[in-house]
């Protein structure tokens, strides 16, 4: 497995988050959950402008084996989603960090990173479940 | 921790990434699935298939009891070697086990069975095979490969011994040959062509070394499930189980119904069904919105009812989600799908979707 990217901020669905320089927040699947999922072949990604609430679903990513909800971690509006994911859903599994990104929201409030994982809680996570 | 096949040790050589199928450690895939599905339709792929349950049925009467035990009819296999894709059905003719039987000799008969239904299905046969002194063998101790593909048989042909090479290489469909201690039959799950392989598990390994030196890729279940449904080629468990016919699965070829006096299990049932304009129908379906259908989906057709998505996945080759499904009786070929509270839109198909590498559908 290779390592965690440091800047980025985690959650126990596998998910990333990186806080951007223009106060939004980018969000993606981690590289431990697109192995998991395989081959990803369609990815459902919401409107833009729709108000999404920690916790609920946000996206949907399906791999050829299985559908999988992506749910937002903060409270937010979501202000991009990344159209190339339709033509390539792949991306996720060539680039999770990077081209593979899912949404960005901006934030309606302050963010709870006490909610959040670091990059060192999230890899005692990936190592218990291998445990 | 689950049941291992002798290739075990292989698979986790080559990176698999490991599930549980029926009690059974198997390779899902070896990094990608749909490079391993690929491989196949254009090339060849191997399969470790060992999980499955091999039983070998003897006795001089072994034909009557198969005439009895299985919807298809065994009388039909002549030639040594050839082999039978059947339904075993229960009285009410739900399901047991579909299966492949190959006819070995007057009295002998082999079977391949589903490593899931393996318990139930040798007490089944145990428990009809008794009165016909039939004797009833598990072959546990032999192992399984599946090599798929274009350039299969080719590929293997080098592993079957120079004295019998030949005469493999020549075999016909559905057809099945000893080779000294292998036995090689050009069957398969995957609507392409290629062989499947049984061989003394302590010899797998290295057979398995040799096909991939020789450039067949290893699939994993996830490919060898994508691959199956795109030849739409039925799934047990999922697409028919013990509470479904065959005439509602989509198998009813498989049933030989001539001559009229064979007394076969379930075929009083089956009968009554047959005559039954309210039975379902099982079709393929495309879809033609963005998405992905999968099991279990409710399909809607406006104005007749409710059908069932009994396997549904994204076709590789197609680049498009497909389906089987059991839907109500009916003429329409248009439906629609309900996918997280939406209905989307899907064209009833003539299956195969793909065979022999080939898209067999309009796109």
């Amino acid at each position: 497995m290779s390592e965690l990217p440091g800047d980025l901020l985690y959650t126990s669905e596998h998910e990333w988050l990186r806080r951007e320089d223009d106060g939004n927040v980018t969000i993606g699947v981690t590289d431990h959950a697109q192995a998991a999922l395989g081959d990803l072949v369609y990815v459902e990604l919401p409107e833009l402008g729709q108000d999404v609430e920690s916790g609920g679903d946000m996206a949907v990513v399906e791999s050829v084996k299985a559908a999988s909800d992506v749910y937002a971690p903060i409270d937010g509006i979501v202000v991009a989603v990344n159209e190339d994911l339709a033509d390539d859903p792949e991306r996720i599994n060539a680039d999770p960090y990077g081209d593979g990104w899912i949404v960005k929201l901006q934030p309606s409030g302050d963010i709870d990173e006490g909610a959040l994982l670091t990059p060192v809680a999230y890899q005692t996570l990936l190592d218990e479940e291998d445990a | 921790m689950g049941l291992k096949t002798p290739l075990y040790g292989k698979h986790v050589e080559a990176g698999a990434r490991i599930v549980d199928f029926g009690g059974w450690d198997m390779p899902l895939h070896y990094g990608s699935q749909k490079e391993e599905h690929h491989a196949v339709r254009t090339n060849a792929g191997l399969f470790d298939v060992s999980h499955m349950t091999i039983v070998d049925l003897k006795g001089g009467r072994v034909r009557d009891l198969l005439r009895h035990l299985l919807a298809n009819d065994v009388a039909k296999l002549k030639d040594s070697g050839k082999a039978l894709y059947t339904c075993m059905l229960n009285e009410d003719g739900g399901v047991i086990d579909d299966l492949i039987v190959y006819f070995m000799h007057d009295s002998w008969f082999r079977m391949v069975v589903n490593a899931a239904t393996r318990d139930k299905d040798l007490a089944w046969i145990r428990r009809h095979a008794e009165s016909y002194d039939v004797k009833v063998i598990e072959r546990a101790e032999l192992a399984m490969l599946a090599v798929q593909g274009p350039k299969a048989r080719e590929i293997a042909a080098p592993c079957v011994d120079a004295e019998w090479r030949e005469q493999a290489l020549d075999l016909e469909l559905f057809t099945g040959m000893e080779a000294g201690d292998l036995f090689v039959a050009r069957t398969g799950y995957t609507g392409e062509d290629g062989w499947e392989i049984l061989l003394p598990a302590m010899r797998a390994p290295s057979v398995w070394d040799r096909l991939v030196a020789g450039g067949v890729a290893p699939a994993g279940l996830g490919a060898r499930d994508t691959l199956r449904l795109e030849a739409a080629m039925n799934l047990y468990g999922s697409d028919m189980d013990e509470t479904i016919s065959p005439l509602e699965a989509g198998l009813g070829w498989t049933v030989a119904w001539d001559p009229d006096e064979r007394d076969f299990i379930g075929r009083g049932s089956l009968e009554k069904l047959r005559a039954d304009a309210t039975r379902r129908r099982f079709v393929g379906l495309l879809l033609e919105d963005k998405g992905v259908l999968r099991n279990h989906q409710r399909v809607v057709v406006d104005g007749v009812g409710d059908g069932e998505i009994t396997s549904g996945g994204f076709s590789p080759t197609i680049g498009r989600s497909i389906a089987l499904a059991r839907l109500p009786a009916g003429d329409y070929d248009r439906a629609k799908v309900e996918v997280r509270g939406k209905l989307l839109n899907v064209r009833i198909v003539k299956t195969p979707f793909v065979r022999n590498g080939q898209i067999r559908i309009d796109v």
